[in-house]
């Protein structure tokens, strides 16, 4: 009887888990839908699921029209750029808050916080002033720099948390054994905290790669990635959705395949530290 | 061989002596609308006969370009060399002194072609500082097929009666089929866009010659309880979140039997490759109440060059290509003379063979002749534009009025209330801004 119950049990989480999962990814599997189909039939109400005519005319336009992986590079470059100096920076940040505090820390890191606050667009002017000026406008080494910036916050954020649940004890043993800052950091810390600093990358890479506000007022054409790319397909007067949808689909396809290969680290990330 | 040897030589000294071109490349900042789409294709065209000259392309969604290119001619950043802007822009960023005057585009460029309201839109005392590319008023647009069904026939010039007695008699809300089709999404060139030439047309104005806001006046509360009542009994439902694209594909689809919008809608509506009425549309002049205004406005997508580029003469060169006599029969020689950008050129309405594949030609043309942005109102006004005043602030308030307005269309507020609402927050951008004390 107790064996019935827990497996109907079973089959119930395992239903609610696959509509939940289904439902967030429906709006993924709908772009992709619409990306296939004529822009008469990607705006047809009732809308069409499965049974219209499908076609891959909105790729060869899209393929025709914008150079994608001249996108795709600059895409790969500004977010795995941006992702790797915040990290060099954020993981000796993060060590220091987390093992050495002193009382201000906590108010380093909630000001560190609130810069993510505040709307970009507030400091727009003064930021393409100062880019134009030092000749970043339009250049990779600029988007690098500003979306690094952008991201740094989080990523302290979460490896000073990922840190915390690292025993001090360990640290002071290698510290023991004379180990140098240095050494302690790369073949101590780093190795304990890799599922940590593996979702930290990832998130932050995600976060880089999605970025549009400044990718899209910083860039014009030598440095502009996929974000530019998708913007180029929307249109005020006209049916564009199939359209959109293809440019969407091929921007977030190697995201997908990243994010797909790499779940099991992200989700041992993001619970690392919750089972004690 | 001693020949062949002084051959080369002579060739390799030839190509050494030859001065090497320099290149220049243009940045042009576009919007993703179809004529543009197709002037990027045939750049080619342009590049042959201007061997020296190199054209990049960048192309953005609407809003996004308005941004992007605000913020760099502000800011005279010199990322474009050529920008894509509307009509609104043209008068406050020529007055800023952002762009070029356009009085070098060649002898052959004949300016005195360009249509004169659409002149009219991209001068400033009496200069061109914009070239039209492709120019728009908006009409009404009807289901020939319904109209007949239900013995009707629609006048060329209705008015705003006929419109809504016509809509109440073609609602077929089972069937799905709505008497008319408005945009009701908030923003300043969506919902009061329509709204804004709708009540031009009842004899409404945004500002008194002091720059005082008129929300409080009975001709804007005829107007917008009017468009209310109209949509809420004719109306498709979820109204107020449909705009030029979402009424265009309910057309498209044949559940609309009117919708009053861009004139370049014609063309789409027409293509049997998207619509499944395309054989069954008639067009008319946008409506009106006998006060002189028909319901219509007065758009361009115009080129222009930022006073910060350091190839203006190249860019004029290209605006001038874009832009000219040639450019339209290079259209109609590539994609036929359907496809030619509308809305700017006398000589396009003159073409038989333009109005033998365009029939709302001519209507087109009428549309865009009874909008004077100089005189968009019944009473006096301080501002320009027809469906806009050209102003830097109008972005801003023109969106939260337009969010008022769609509030009321959905029944989230009422008319009265949103006029208030339009009144209060219109008057205090106003006052902050200097206009009124």
């Amino acid at each position: 009887m107790a064996r019935m119950a827990t497996s109907r049990h079973v089959a119930v989480s395992t239903f609610a888990a696959w509509l939940v999962g289904f439902l967030i990814f429906f709006p993924i599997l709908w772009m992709v839908l619409a990306s296939f189909k004529t822009e008469l039939d990607a705006f047809a109400i009732p809308p069409k699921f499965l049974f219209f005519h499908w076609t891959t005319e909105n790729y060869a336009t899209v393929q025709e029209r914008s150079d994608y992986l001249h996108h795709a590079l600059n895409s790969i470059i500004v977010a795995g750029g941006s992702t790797l100096i915040a990290l060099l920076i954020a993981i000796p940040a993060a060590w220091s808050m987390a093992f050495s505090p002193t009382k201000r820390t906590k108010d380093v890191l909630l000001w560190m916080l609130s810069t993510k606050m505040m709307p970009p667009v507030g400091v727009l002017v003064p930021i393409y002033l100062i880019y134009r000026d030092f000749g970043l406008l339009d250049t990779l080494t600029g988007l690098v720099f500003i979306l690094c910036l952008g991201n740094l916050p989080i990523v302290i954020w979460m490896l000073f948390t990922y840190f915390k649940e690292i025993p001090k004890d360990i640290l002071e043993a290698a510290r023991m054994d004379g180990a140098t800052i240095s050494r302690e950091l790369v073949y101590v810390l780093t190795p304990m905290a890799v599922p940590g600093l593996a979702s930290t990358l990832l998130l932050n890479f995600i976060l880089a790669w999605n970025e549009a506000f400044w990718t899209l007022n910083l860039s014009t054409l030598q440095a502009a990635p996929l974000t530019v790319f998708i913007a180029s397909y929307s249109s005020p007067e006209g049916l564009f959705w199939a359209k959109l949808s293809a440019a969407s689909t091929l921007a977030i396809a190697p995201i997908l395949v990243i994010g797909w290969f790499s779940q099991r680290q992200l989700v041992r990330g993001l619970t690392f530290g919750a089972v004690k | 061989m001693k020949n062949v040897h002084g051959a080369l030589l002579g060739a390799a000294a030839l190509l050494l002596s030859t001065p090497s071109l320099a290149q220049t490349t243009l940045t042009i900042a576009t919007v993703n609308n179809g004529d543009m789409i197709r002037m990027q294709g045939l750049t080619s065209d342009f590049t042959s006969k201007n061997p020296d000259i190199t054209v990049k392309w960048v192309t953005l969604e609407e809003n996004v370009l308005r941004q992007r290119v605000t913020t760099d001619i502000a800011t005279k950043g010199g990322q474009f060399d050529v920008l894509t802007i509307g009509t609104y822009e043209v008068p406050i960023w020529a007055k800023k002194n952002w762009l070029v005057p356009l009085d070098k585009l060649g002898a052959d460029y004949d300016v005195a072609d360009i249509l004169p309201r659409i002149k009219d839109a991209v001068s400033v005392s009496g200069k061109l500082y914009a070239a039209p590319f492709y120019g728009e008023s908006s009409m009404t647009m009807y289901r020939t097929d319904l109209f007949q069904k239900a013995g009707l026939t629609m006048p060329e010039n209705p008015t705003w009666d006929f419109v809504i007695s016509a809509a109440k008699k073609l609602t077929d809300k089972e069937a799905g089929v709505y008497g008319i089709c408005l945009r009701g999404k908030a923003g300043w060139g969506e919902n009061m866009a329509f709204l804004t030439a709708m009540a031009n047309s009842y004899g409404a104005r945004w500002f008194d010659e002091k720059w005082v806001p008129q929300f409080d006046k009975p001709e804007w509360k005829k107007t917008l309880a009017t468009y209310v009542d109209l949509m809420k009994e004719a109306g498709p439902p979820g109204a107020s979140s449909n705009g030029f694209n979402e009424n265009l594909a309910l057309f498209d689809a044949g559940k609309c039997a009117m919708w009053i919008d861009a004139t370049v809608a014609a063309s789409f509506v027409t293509n049997p490759k998207d619509s499944r009425v395309a054989d069954k549309v008639g067009f008319a002049l946008a409506p009106n109440t006998g006060l002189g205004k028909n319901a219509n406005w007065l758009w361009a997508w115009n080129l222009a060059i930022p006073a910060g580029s350091k190839k203006v003469e190249a860019a004029e060169k290209f605006v001038a290509w874009a832009t000219g006599k040639d450019y339209a029969k290079l259209v109609a020689s590539k994609e036929g003379w359907a496809n030619v950008p509308p809305g700017t050129r006398s000589s396009l309405y003159q073409n038989p063979d333009y109005l033998k594949v365009a029939p709302f030609a001519k209507l087109t043309l009428a549309s865009i002749d009874a909008a004077d942005p100089n005189k968009p109102t019944v009473q006096p006004v301080p501002y320009v534009g027809v469906q806009y005043a050209a102003i830097p602030e109008f972005q801003g308030i023109g969106t939260s009025v337009g969010q008022q307005f769609s509030a009321a269309l959905s029944g989230s507020t009422s008319v009265d209330a949103a006029l208030s609402a339009a009144q209060a927050s219109t008057e205090r951008e106003m006052k902050r801004a200097g206009y009124i004390k």
